[in-house]
């Protein structure tokens, strides 16, 4: 299991900076998830941890700051499962998720049995194995979005980055990601950090929330503690009614503007 | 579950059938008709060198195709996208306009010399100015468009300046292996090994890059370093079979795509069978050239477009596109 740590991160495009100041821990094993309206700098922060953006400040794993690696070693410590991924239509299941022993393998080798078996092995874990041999344009976007979370089981990193996973899912293959992703992460220990934009569902299987508003974060903590209905209606413009269950679950639900 | 590999090796020996066929088609017809004791000679010193030449070019064009459509990820690139025809073109055009008295006197013939040297020149122009817009995939081919748009036009303004040699550029533009010698041969071989040699090892990360530049870094690949290194490869194999054949149509964006219909997009297959199905390819374009007419040959690179385009709209048509 391997922490994660931010110190002063500041993601920038250009002039513009989209993350001020994150400081945040995330403990080794733990899913932490970032809420927040449209631009509010969730994907930022996954994508600087991703090296896919530049930041001034640390982030760091298991307390080693991760820019001093290589890009390979940093494949091998975080994987990250993009909101749109690119998924040519005629590579297998089988090949694409081979994809995700790309850091394993060295520039002029290729993949082992070992790699292969790997492969086989995670598809069956995650019951993909009927997709092994179909192309990705053939499969449905559960079918798909559960590919991805496969590549990203098959690289073995310790920390997962999760972008929208369940955006163009509907609300049954969305629980079916979500509890295929919890699984792996007590299976695995992997520490979990997930953007998304359904509360409910956020606070349903996350440990831990962060608001994000404008690149700052604004609340942090439990789903009881975050998810409040004056917490919402000040960072989202929203008006919502917020029930917490007996089993502890909040559910926050949109008011109509007039009833 | 990874079973298409084998299958794909079935597809890369009869591939080599095909190109060991092309072979003996190629040297056995000619206008001094097919073979026989007396004419070993022609064989062995004329339709040889041709048949070889046409193999050596053909391969590393479908090669060269194939790996800028990988790093390019587009399967419409061809192996003159970032400019190495224009300034292949304007290279040549240089000496037959200006050259030919000039370097009369020299030991090397000029020609495929400025050739390879204004191919070379165009897509080092291309890369510097693609690279200050960002250097992604989109820029490098949007710099290299500007680039042929401005070597064209300095060769055009070149050939209406000096229009006695337009027949003798455009004989070079549209292709031509029938001069071909083992000196020719021995020229770009060394270009050509080592450039395809390159481009073989990436194979496995150009299978990668199919799933975008940001999600290839998130696995580890180096992606600015692999692209420089296949465009500079692929750009050396192209100058050098350019400087001799000139510039052959066609056969780099067709093979490629022959290829993924028949076995699929992966490169670790897709890189082999178009060497072996563009040297095959270019051999038997080669043929009807030497008997459409006598004495002056139909370039080659007229006749892989004019029976290259219908078999591949054909075959389009016939079959689905893979993505």
């Amino acid at each position: 299991m391997s922490s994660l740590g931010f110190e002063c991160v500041n993601v920038l495009y250009g002039s513009r900076e989209a993350v001020y100041a994150l400081d945040e821990q995330v403990r080794p094993g733990e899913w932490l998830c970032l809420i927040g309206p449209n631009g509010a700098g969730k994907s930022s922060v996954l994508r600087a941890v991703a090296g896919l953006v530049e930041y001034r400040g640390i982030i760091t794993v298991d307390g080693a700051p991760i820019e001093m690696r290589s890009p390979r070693r940093r494949a091998q410590m975080v994987a990250y499962v993009p909101q749109s991924p690119l998924m040519p239509d005629d590579m297998t299941g089988a090949e694409y998720v081979l994809l995700g022993r790309n850091p394993y393998v060295g520039y002029f080798g290729s993949e082992t049995k070992h790699d292969r078996a790997l492969v086989v092995d995670v598809l069956d874990r995650l019951d993909l194995g009927e997709f092994g041999n179909r192309r990705l344009g053939t499969l449905s976007g559960g079918e798909r979005q559960r590919l991805v979370i496969a590549r990203a089981i098959a690289q073995e990193a310790p920390i997962l980055l999760l972008d929208e996973p369940t955006s163009a899912l509907d609300i049954g293959h969305q629980q079916q990601a979500l509890e295929l992703v919890d699984r792996l992460r007590r299976e695995h220990g992997l520490t979990v950090v997930s953007a998304m934009h359904d509360l409910t569902l956020a606070g349903l299987y996350a440990d831990r929330l962060s608001l994000l508003h404008q690149g700052h974060v604004v609340a942090t903590g439990s789903a009881a503690h975050v998810l409040r209905a004056d917490i919402l209606s000040e960072f989202y413009g929203v008006s919502v009614s917020v029930h917490e269950q007996d089993d502890g679950t909040v559910v926050v639900v949109p008011k109509r503007a007039r009833a | 579950m990874f079973a298409r590999r084998r299958v794909s090796m079935w597809w890369i020996a009869g591939a080599v059938v095909l190109l060991v066929a092309a072979v003996v088609l190629g040297a056995m017809i000619g206008p001094a008709g097919t073979i026989s004791s007396a004419n070993w000679d022609i064989i062995w010193n004329i339709r040889l060198p041709r048949v070889v030449l046409a193999g050596v070019v053909g391969s590393m064009l479908s090669l060269s195709g194939a790996s800028y459509q990988g790093v390019f990820r587009n399967p419409l690139v061809d192996p003159y996208l970032l400019g190495a025809a224009a300034g292949a073109g304007l290279g040549a055009t240089l000496v037959f306009a200006y050259g030919r008295t000039a370097t009369s006197g020299w030991p090397v013939d000029p020609l495929p010399l400025a050739a390879f040297v204004g191919a070379l020149a165009a897509v080092l122009v291309t890369y510097v100015v693609g690279a200050s817009f960002g250097g992604s995939g989109l820029s490098l081919v949007l710099a290299g468009v500007a680039v042929a748009a401005l070597g064209t036009a300095v060769q055009q303004y070149l050939l209406l300046r000096n229009s006695d040699v337009i027949k003798e550029v455009y004989s070079w533009i549209s292709g031509r292996v029938s001069t071909a010698t083992w000196d020719d041969v021995k020229l770009v071989t060394p270009y050509v090994l080592v450039s395809a040699a390159v481009l073989l090892v990436h194979r496995r990360q150009l299978d990668v890059l199919r799933v975008g530049d940001e999600e290839a870094m998130t696995l580890g690949s180096e992606v600015r370093r692999i692209r420089l290194v296949v465009v500079i490869a692929a750009t050396l194999g192209t100058a050098a079979v350019v400087s001799v054949s000139g510039l052959i149509g066609f056969v780099g964006i067709m093979v490629p795509h022959l290829v993924r219909l028949v076995v699929g997009s992966s490169y670790r297959v897709v890189l082999p069978l178009s060497i072996l199905v563009g040297a095959s390819f270019l051999i038997l374009a080669d043929i009807p050239g030497r008997m459409i007419e006598h004495g002056g040959e139909t370039p080659i690179g007229v006749v892989t477009a004019l029976v290259g385009a219908p078999m591949f709209i054909f075959v389009l048509r016939s079959r689905r596109v893979p993505a």
